[in-house]
């Protein structure tokens, strides 16, 4: 492990790693918050991020009521996608034509278009909580199915020849070495899956729905409130950013091994 | 007494390769044998009709003068690579076969836990792999595969990837442990000085399909310090020579 790296003060190893980052979106915005204020572009069209900022505080509330069912629907439609997924991953990797059988289907349902799903979704189910999490875990099901078989798939061979060496059962193997092997493909589509999960929440909303960000999206839109449609952007963002990061911490706390093999092989 | 391990004119094809082809092989109880083949001969299939990896061959396979389909596991395994799972700390990868046969995690590691010191592993129970040298990696997948109490270890090139100094030190750490505890061992190889070094008696395999081309018994007396000893050093070039012979076939 590198000594020179953990005797930097936390802050400036924290500040090196998304200081990049906050450049360049802080460059993007201030272009942005020029180009409104020169041009003289009405904010009907294109209001200026201070303006957006500036609503966002001040629709607050509103912003949040609408915030609430659009984590639950994410957080809900997530949950039921990961069981699914977990549970045919097992079924896949103990009977592996199952996986030709059902490959097919699962690569089909990732070409629908949401645009013309959502609606069809949102017709059959209502405008509750149900096509909210079914949309969610359209989006996401695949994506960690396939997460999942990799990872079990990427199993050394020599752990599970020794596995079995020692008389441990297919199950055993299973447990003791393909479900810990695939833990990095696990969060790997974790972290990408999460992103999809709130995008497909918000279309489901903005399809119908009685609250959510979606929803406020559209009546800002139909109010010709830009600002506040971005506002509510802004939110999605945040919240996008959020999941993402509690990913990654539970990858952290799940594998502390991981960031040693990391310093090895760099 | 019977053998402990024999094999008589064990044949086995995998798809439409012929990997060995007549291997007659035994080892008696405390014995060290090695086996000594170039790479892709067929060493690691030898251990893996052993340890069921591999199943159907032709030929017999006997353990302690029964068939070894009777036998109830006698093997501890010690793949190529260490096999060391990344995600267990060190302790508890030591403690793995112990854990399968039925063990709690907590009887297997108070079991293995006064092994560390011997193993040249004290303190770095918690550890996990990555943090571990080559060597040390090395002495873990050992202690792993010793603390299973089985009848005999074998042993798939455990120095293999490792430099030459930190194995020649492994070597003669394993003599050492050998003399004292005088396991049973079968150890396939493709370093011919390793092999004098700690064999009792060596077989030479051919290239694939492998076939024994000499069994040579080292009567070099114990513990053996000197790797560069003329005696050693004799031996050493005459198995080399079999080797490297073009045409194994002129030998008997
Ligand atoms: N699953 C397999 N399918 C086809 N050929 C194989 C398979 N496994 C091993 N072999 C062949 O068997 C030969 C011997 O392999 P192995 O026993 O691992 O050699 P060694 O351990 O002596 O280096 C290799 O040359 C390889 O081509
Ligand atoms: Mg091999």
């Amino acid at each position: 492990m590198s000594q020179s790296f953990s005797a930097a003060p936390r802050i400036v190893v924290l500040f090196a790693k998304v200081g990049p980052a906050l450049l360049s979106v802080g460059t993007l915005v201030l272009a942005w918050e020029l180009y409104a204020r020169i041009s003289g572009i009405s904010p009907t069209t294109l209001p200026a991020p201070s303006r957006v900022l500036a609503q966002a505080i001040q629709q607050r509330q509103a912003l949040f009521d609408n915030t609430v069912p659009t984590i639950s629907a994410t957080l809900a439609g997530f949950a039921c996608s990961l069981a699914v997924a977990f549970i045919l991953s097992v079924l896949i990797d103990f009977f592996k034509p199952l996986r030709r059988a059902l490959f097919p289907v699962f690569i089909t349902s990732q070409t629908l278009p949401l645009v013309a799903i959502a609606p069809l979704v949102v017709l059959w189910f209502g405008f509750g909580l149900t096509p909210k999490i079914m949309l969610v875990a359209l989006v996401t099901f695949f994506p960690m199915l396939v997460a999942l078989v990799q990872g079990y798939e990427s199993t050394d061979r020599d752990i599970s020849a020794l596995l079995s060496s020692m008389g441990a059962s297919r199950m055993r193997i299973f447990v003791l070495a393909r479900l810990p092997s695939s833990l990095p493909y696990f969060f790997a589509g974790l972290r990408i899956s999460i992103t999809y999960a709130v995008v497909g929440a918000i279309f489901a909303e903005y399809a119908g729905a009685a609250k959510g960000l979606g929803i406020y999206m559209l009546n800002a839109k139909n109010n010709f409130r830009p600002d506040l449609v971005l506002a509510a952007v802004l939110v999605s963002a945040l919240l996008t950013l959020a999941l993402f990061a509690a990913t990654v911490l539970i990858q952290r706390a799940a594998m502390p091994w991981e960031r040693l093999d990391a310093a090895r092989k760099s | 007494m019977s053998r402990r391990l024999e094999l008589r004119q064990v044949s086995k094809s995998i798809g439409d390769v012929d990997v060995l082809a007549g291997i007659t092989v035994h080892a008696e109880p405390g014995e060290f044998v090695s086996i000594l083949g170039p790479s892709g001969a067929g060493k690691s299939t030898i251990f893996r009709l052993l340890t069921g990896g591999l199943e159907g061959h032709d030929g017999g396979i006997d353990f302690d003068g029964r068939p070894l389909a009777d036998a109830r596991r006698p093997f501890a395994f010690m793949p190529q690579h260490d096999a060391l799972m990344p995600w267990r700390t060190v302790i508890d990868n030591t403690a793995l076969g112990l854990e399968v046969q039925g063990m709690s995690r907590k009887a297997a590691r108070d079991k293995v836990a006064p092994l560390f010191g011997e193993f040249g592993l004290a303190g770095f129970e918690q550890k996990y792999p990555a943090q571990l040298s080559g060597g040390m990696r090395q002495r873990a997948a050992l202690l792993r595969t010793v603390v299973q109490d089985r009848a005999m270890l074998l042993l798939d090139e455990p120095f293999g990837a490792l430099d030459a100094l930190t194995r020649t030190g492994m070597q003669r750490w394993l003599q050492t442990m050998w003399d004292r505890h005088r396991w049973t061992v079968l150890l396939i190889t493709h370093d011919v000085r390793e092999a004098v070094f700690l064999s009792d008696r060596i077989y030479v395999l051919s290239g694939r399909p492998a076939r024994v081309l000499r069994e040579v018994a080292i009567s070099l007396p114990r513990p053996r310090k000197d790797l560069a000893s003329p005696e050693a050093s004799a031996i050493e070039a005459d198995i080399l020579d079999t080797l490297l012979d073009p045409q194994p076939a002129q030998r008997t």
